[in-house]
């Protein structure tokens, strides 16, 4: 960054991480929006594939020789098998639909747990989900699911009825809940649902950016002040820190996520409001 | 330039907007995940399902298998009751069965023993009252004849063919017999009657 050559503490020069450390140059050495190039092959995009190989070989060779006394392996994945099951799938649809829904809870679960505990697995360092165009992606597909289930279960109308209008409300507030509902049932769902997670993932990696570069910086380069090379100390620990507390979201970001998907389709299904 | 401006504040490239969509990238996740979706619905579900059902069937299948065993178990024992009892009351019965027949044995060799006795004495008392008899004539005889002889020879002479005599003896004897059947008869001894 030869343009920054100047600044009370960047005097050779700190490059403040920002959105652009998230958007990779591809295999060619081709970066983001060079002659409006829709670069692909980044290691966003490989980390996304390797979490969804990863993801199915744990499910698969923990669930392939299904023994009535598990092994330990077997053991973890029917645990985590189960917690999306009967802690997700079960309890949010109802006893009586949820195993419909359970390889696209599971699936999500454990594409999006993986994808999100690769911003800290060493050399891979990256969330594939701090990229927003893979949120938006699952998003839609959760989107395109839950109304689908909804329109499949009442009809159009009677779908439409159901996710606009509340019961029990006085039929004066409908002209102003109808309009409301629609927004906040069809429309905004997707759109938070994947923000949230592109944002989680895309704050935790920008800090763990910042906290390792800004403490290298300040170790090494930075002069002028005594404190600086312990605030360099101090800066790394932070990032530890901050690394363990990645797991943490990575973990209830996924939650979330395939909660959210449970909880869509059991209100698209549900009888009443 | 001067020292003091950062580097922001100079010349940044603009920012990419970390919001807009990129189509492949879109494209790409809906590919892996669906991908990952099929393969999962294909052959994890289901092997865990499976695991699952296998599972609850051996623990269902062993709570049912005891309880199959439990209940077989309660017949036998109320078999094996049924037949003790059975067996009970028939010990007892035999058991009564016997002692009224060692009753009805006692019972039959006590009367039979009885008669037995009675017969063995009614013949002792015939005998003794045949002898007595068959005696007490002998001796009739033999006395008179005794006495007769004695008198002879007290007398010196011959008395036998005297008839006044052989009523004399009669009469003597007579008066004998009476005197001893009384005296018998004060003494209240059995067999006075001969």
């Amino acid at each position: 960054m030869s343009h920054s050559a100047s600044g009370v503490l960047a005097t050779e020069g700190f490059h403040a991480p920002g959105p652009i450390d998230f958007f990779l140059p591809d295999f060619t050495g081709k970066s983001w929006n060079q002659d409006g190039y829709q670069v692909l092959l980044t290691k966003s995009s490989v980390l996304l594939v390797l979490g969804a190989v990863v993801a199915y070989l744990f499910l698969a060779m923990t669930s392939r020789r299904g023994k009535v006394v598990p092994t330990k392996g077997q053991y973890l994945g029917e645990q985590a098998y189960s917690f999306v099951r009967n802690g997700v799938a079960q309890d949010i649809i109802g006893a009586k639909d949820f195993k419909r829904y359970v390889p696209l809870l599971v699936s999500l679960f454990f594409f999006i747990v993986v994808n999100n505990l690769f911003s800290i697995v060493p050399l891979l360092q990256f969330a594939p989900f701090s990229r927003v165009s893979f949120a938006y992606g699952l998003a839609a597909l959760v989107w395109i699911v839950y109304n689908t289930v909804g329109i499949m279960d009442k009809g159009l109308l009677g779908y439409l009825k159901h996710s606009t209008i509340p019961a029990g409300v006085p039929g004066w507030i409908l002209p102003l809940l109808i309009p409301l509902e629609f927004l906040s049932n069809i429309m905004i769902r997707p759109i938070t649902m994947s923000l949230r997670l592109f944002a989680n993932m895309f704050a935790g990696h920008l800090l763990l950016i910042l906290f390792s570069t800004g403490g290298a910086y300040l170790l090494l380069h930075a002069t002028g002040s005594v404190v600086l090379k312990p605030a360099g100390v101090l800066a790394f620990a932070l990032g530890v820190a901050i690394g363990f507390l990645e797991v943490v979201v990575a973990l209830l970001q996924a939650y979330v996520f395939t909660l959210l998907t449970a909880q869509y389709i059991s209100g698209a299904l549900a009888s009443e409001h | 330039m001067t020292p003091i401006f950062l580097a922001a504040a100079t010349t940044t490239p603009a920012e990419p907007n970390p919001l807009v969509p990129h189509v492949s990238e879109i494209v790409l996740v809906l590919i892996i995940f669906g991908l990952l979706f099929l393969l999962v619905r294909k052959y994890v579900v289901p092997a865990f399902e499976k695991s699952f059902a296998e599972r609850r069937d051996a623990i269902e299948g062993g709570i049912e298998r005891a309880e199959q065993a439990q209940t077989e178990a309660a017949r036998l024992l109320e078999q094996y009751n049924a037949q003790l009892a059975e067996a009970r009351a028939e010990a007892a019965q035999i058991r009564e069965g016997a002692r009224a027949e060692a009753q009805r044995i006692v019972e039959d060799l006590r009367s039979q023993a009885q008669e037995e006795s009675a017969r063995i004495v009614a013949r002792g008392a015939e005998q003794l009252a045949a002898q007595r008899s068959q005696v007490v004539r002998e001796l009739r005889g033999e006395i008179g004849t005794l006495a007769v002889e004695l008198s002879e020879k007290i007398v010196g002479q011959t008395l036998s063919d005297d008839a006044s005599v052989r009523s004399t003896v009669d009469a003597f004897l007579a008066d004998i017999e009476q005197q001893q059947s009384s005296g018998t008869a004060r003494a209240g001894g059995p067999g006075g009657t001969a």
